[in-house]
């Protein structure tokens, strides 16, 4: 016990600042760099509004904090504490639908007295941990059965939160379970087949959709049909994004943004702001920042030294990579409109540190390894 | 057999994780690039398209509305003018207590509850940064004791703007009309690009038939604006055209004499000049204020004036259809003159009445003793019925419809006042295809003196009249003398349309009924004699007296013993001086009785206001 301590302390020592703060560099500078833009793009979009920055700082500070305290947790505590999470989260967002408070049309919150809670942000980390878990003790691939318990894993909590309803945390919940499962090796055949399935199943789903949910995909296949209703948010961000050109209207110059054409401009539509103001160069800075934060992801997954965190390192950066598809391809229209901020850019507090705590995780896990004798 | 479970292949799964890891980046890595090429499609390749969008969303045309044209009279007296209007407004976003507000401005100008409710609904339907309009049409005093008071309340403000006004008010009314708020129903025929910013349109008389002089061309300035429409700066400005000044052939000393002339009858004149159709005064009675209108009458009033038995709205010399009663006599006598049915002196013999051949039935005289022996001249001088009866039957209603149709009855004038009616000249054809039923003669003779079917307007019987004095010219009757170009000195005359001339076939006819007209007015035994004593200028006039109630047969009129609106319709027809005429003159006095003792004085009233004229 006390000789794997005193080697522990040699590898962090030996291996300098990153193992000794439980840091990773590349992760942290791009982060760092991504959080910084996103604020002077919020400045202009909240047209000038200091105080929306400072507020954004505040959460970003907290977020940050709570990145570096879980990175120093061992993945083995996490590993340990998974299934208490899970069901803690389920048995809230159980609460929720009984007792939540509805907020916007839609039941997210629960009022814990001294704070508001959105339980299902918490299952955001939850689900995809349960998944790998469960999968990591485990012969991989997994069989039939234990790919039936994976999807129960799954779907509960996602239906629970279609429910309140919120779509887009749902899907995101489901791709990032999904994720844990494709990378412990389903069948490509199965895939294939539940592929198929969901395509048979498309009206039946269309069946059980909100009003305003089936409007969204209406609006999304024509949005000229109604300019001044639903379509107005995508038409006039393509306004924006379009009219920005190769090099942007200049910071702050936006005419989309700056005369409040553009709706929820600092928050789900802020891509648009950074599309008019800073042209397809800035959307191309964005894209290098969001690229090397997937990759160096994935090469915490392949380099992490257990099945469990091989998993969720995976799962965890392919689902800020759907975060930021699904937003930029709603906001370009090639999706339809569903409600995700964009990551570590969109004003908002409680995404952000989900998001952060995510990559928490990813960075607990690259230094934590142990050092293998080569 | 192992457990499979417990029997893990770590290097196996790390393997499978990596490969798995990697499909997903090449995966990501196409999506990337989907989303890649539709910024470039949005950026790059339809750049252009979308920065037309933009800025069709940022810049926005915004109208000026122009100056409304003003009205005068023919000697440049203003009949309608555009004055300042103080309003009071509220800019809700920049009150933060909007009742506390009120309260205290309440307090200094009576704010009224329907003002505030309107207000409440008007502040719902605009953007919080745009003014809402409070109170209306504030005076000096309440401009005054706001103003004095303004560092109070901010996001208050008085603003200034025109406001139609006539400053005559109900002289000429029926003539000149007035504007009113353009609603759905108006914005349908306006040219909506042009009336852009206009809150007022011409409703009816001048305001209406002339409105496209009126109203100019509308300017427009290029304003950048946000989404919500506040305007942030102006990119470009084009003036608007101010509308066309007119002055409109109405004399208003002429107006306003024979409006007072009339006293409380009700009624209509018409005043012409027979040498250009020039229409001198133009008097519907009841007449009413048309300011009210202007910014929307209050429904009261509006009911009072439109429940009033007497019908101010009513734009009689328009539209009121009335029997001729004996005015028609002297164009009746041309007829028969011209069509050689009667001769200048053969004469007819007047017991009191006339029956046809071979019937019982009475027609009866106004004169019950009779006339005795009358030719033409004696029987327009004393207004004989029954030397008319007889003519009317000598020359049969289809002749009588030809000639007198030359003289504009049964059609519009074409005055350029909307809403005119054409009066009814009745024939064989109109009673067949109307009434579907053959015509009698008895409807022939009573035609003779103006009633039965026969209809005329004011405006008619005046153009009639007017051209019985310039010799046989028809001439459309005309309201606006000129118009004028905003900014210009020069007046553009509106020229005289003269519609037929009929033909004479002996002057010696026309001068034997003008010389009888001018003995009814001023021989012992006319009709009119009474305003002929000491009228320094000879008048040529025909009375005239319009059945409304029936009488039955032997039954004998006694005006007294019946309701004041079933009394007869007094008529006169004048023109002056008789040598020379300058002005023809109709006039029809509603319920008034006789035309030799009401319609004819009033008559008298405007020739002298014209004739005897000694102001500039």
């Amino acid at each position: 016990m006390n000789g794997a301590l005193t080697r522990h302390r040699d590898d962090a020592s030996r291996r300098g600042w990153q193992y000794r703060t439980h840091m990773d560099a590349p992760l942290l500078i791009t982060l760092v760099a991504l959080s910084a833009m996103g604020l002077i793009v919020l400045f202009s979009a909240g047209g000038g509004d200091i105080r929306l920055v400072e507020r954004q700082l505040v959460r970003l500070g907290i977020a940050y904090t709570g990145m570096f305290v879980i990175a120093q947790f061992p993945p083995r505590v996490l590993l340990r504490l998974t299934p208490w999470l899970f069901v803690i989260g389920v048995l809230l967002l159980l609460a929720v639908l009984v007792t939540g408070e509805t907020s916007g049309g839609a039941q997210r919150w629960l009022n814990l007295y001294f704070v508001r809670f959105q339980p299902s942000e918490m299952m955001k980390l939850a689900v995809p941990m349960m998944v790998a878990w469960y999968l990591a003790d485990i012969r991989l691939p997994p069989h039939r059965w234990q790919l039936l318990t994976a999807a129960v894993l799954i779907a509960v909590p996602m239906l629970m939160i279609a429910k309140q309803p919120d779509l887009g945390t749902a899907l995101l919940i489901a791709s990032s379970g999904f994720f844990v499962v494709f990378l412990a090796g389903l069948q490509w055949r199965l895939l294939a087949f539940f592929s198929m399935l969901t395509t048979a199943a498309a009206p039946l789903i269309w069946h059980f959709m909100h009003d305003y949910q089936r409007q969204r995909v209406i609006t999304f296949l024509s949005p000229e049909q109604d300019p001044l209703g639903s379509g107005y948010h995508i038409i006039q961000s393509k306004i924006a994004i379009g009219s920005g050109g190769l090099f942007g209207k200049g910071w702050m110059n936006g005419t989309q943004s700056q005369l409040d054409f553009l709706p929820e401009r600092s928050t789900d539509f802020i891509f648009a702001v950074l599309g008019e103001e800073f042209g397809f160069i800035g959307i191309l800075v964005l894209f290098t920042l969001y690229t090397i934060i997937v990759v160096r992801g994935m090469m915490i997954a392949i380099q992490a030294q257990d099945t469990y965190t091989r998993l969720l390192a995976g799962s965890l950066s392919m689902t800020f990579f759907v975060y930021f598809i699904v937003n930029t391809g709603m906001v370009t229209g090639l999706l339809p409109v569903v409600g995700l901020p964009l990551p570590m850019i969109s004003y908002g507090g409680t995404s952000i540190v989900t998001l952060l705590a995510g990559f928490g995780i990813l960075m607990s896990i690259q230094t934590h390894r142990k050092l293998l004798a080569t | 057999m192992p457990n499979p479970a417990t029997l893990k292949d770590y290097f196996f799964e790390s393997r499978l994780v990596m490969n798995r890891a990697i499909v997903m980046l090449v995966f990501a890595g196409i999506l990337i690039l989907v989303l890649f090429a539709r910024l470039l499609y949005l950026q790059v390749i339809a750049h252009e398209h979308f920065t037309t969008l933009s800025e069709d969303n940022r810049v926005k045309l915004q109208p000026i509305p122009p100056n409304r044209g003003l009205i005068f009279d023919r000697n440049g007296i203003v009949l309608a003018e555009n004055l300042p209007s103080y309003r009071l407004e509220i800019t809700p976003e920049q009150v933060q207590d909007m009742d506390a507000t009120l309260n205290a401005l309440a307090e200094i100008i009576d704010i009224r509850e329907v003002d505030r409710s309107r207000f409440e609904k008007l502040r719902k339907r605009k953007p919080g940064f745009e003014a809402v309009p409070l109170l209306f049409h504030l005076n000096d005093v309440q401009v005054a004791r706001f103003s004095a008071n303004r560092h109070r309340f901010p996001g208050v403000d008085i603003t200034a703007g025109l406001a139609r006004h006539y400053p005559q008010g109900k002289l000429a009314v029926h003539a000149l009309g007035y504007v009113g708020r353009i609603d759905e129903r108006a914005l349908k025929d306006l040219d909506s690009s042009n009336y852009r910013g206009t809150t007022h349109t011409g409703k009816i008389g001048i305001e209406k038939s002339y409105e496209d002089l009126l109203h100019g061309k509308v300017g427009l300035q290029q304003v950048e604006t946000t989404a919500q429409g506040r305007v942030l700066r102006v990119l470009n400005r084009v003036a608007p055209v101010s509308g066309h000044n007119l002055y409109l052939t109405l004399d208003s000393r002429v107006q306003d004499a024979a409006e007072r002339a009339f006293g409380d009858f009700s009624g209509s004149a018409i005043a012409i000049d027979p040498n250009n159709g020039d229409v001198l005064a133009f008097v519907s009675l009841p007449t009413y204020d048309p300011n009210p209108f202007v910014n929307g009458i209050e429904y009261s009033d509006y009911a009072a004036l439109r429940d009033d038995e007497k019908q101010p709205l009513f734009n009689r010399a328009l539209r009121g259809q009335y029997p001729p009663g004996s005015t028609v006599k002297p164009f009746m006598g041309l007829a028969g003159l011209e069509q050689g049915v009667t001769r200048v002196h053969s004469s007819t013999y007047c017991p009191g009445f006339y029956m046809l051949p071979g019937s019982t039935r009475k027609y009866r005289d106004w004169k019950h003793t009779g006339h005795g022996t009358v030719n033409l001249h004696d029987a327009i001088v004393q207004s004989c019925d029954v030397y008319f009866y007889d003519l009317a039957l000598s020359l049969g209603i289809e002749r009588i419809h030809d000639y007198l149709s030359h003289f504009g009855f049964g059609h519009k004038t074409g005055i350029d006042i909307l809403g005119e009616l054409p009066g009814l000249l009745p024939s064989t054809a109109w009673k067949r295809q109307r009434r579907d039923q053959p015509w009698f003669p008895g409807e022939t003779i009573i035609t003779g003196i103006g009633q039965g079917f026969f209809l005329i307007t004011p405006v008619q019987l005046a153009t009639a009249t007017a051209a019985l004095a310039n010799g046989g010219r028809i001439l459309q009757p005309n309201i606006v003398m000129a118009e004028q170009e905003a900014g210009s000195d020069e007046l553009l005359p509106h020229q005289p349309r003269l519609l037929e001339t009929i033909t004479i076939n002996d002057q010696a006819h026309w001068d034997a009924v003008i010389e009888s007209m001018v003995d009814v007015v001023h021989s012992a035994r006319g009709t009119a004699r009474k305003i002929g004593t000491d009228s320094p200028y000879k008048i040529a006039g025909k009375t005239g007296t319009a059945q409304v109630y029936g009488l039955k047969q032997e039954e004998k009129y006694d005006a007294e013993a019946i309701e004041e609106k079933l009394r007869d319709h007094a008529l006169f027809i004048a023109f002056a001086p008789a040598e020379q005429p300058q002005i023809a003159v109709a006039v029809i006095v509603e319920n008034g009785g006789g035309g030799g003792s009401v319609a004819a004085p009033i008559a008298h009233a405007i020739l002298d206001a014209y004739l005897q004229d000694t102001s500039p």
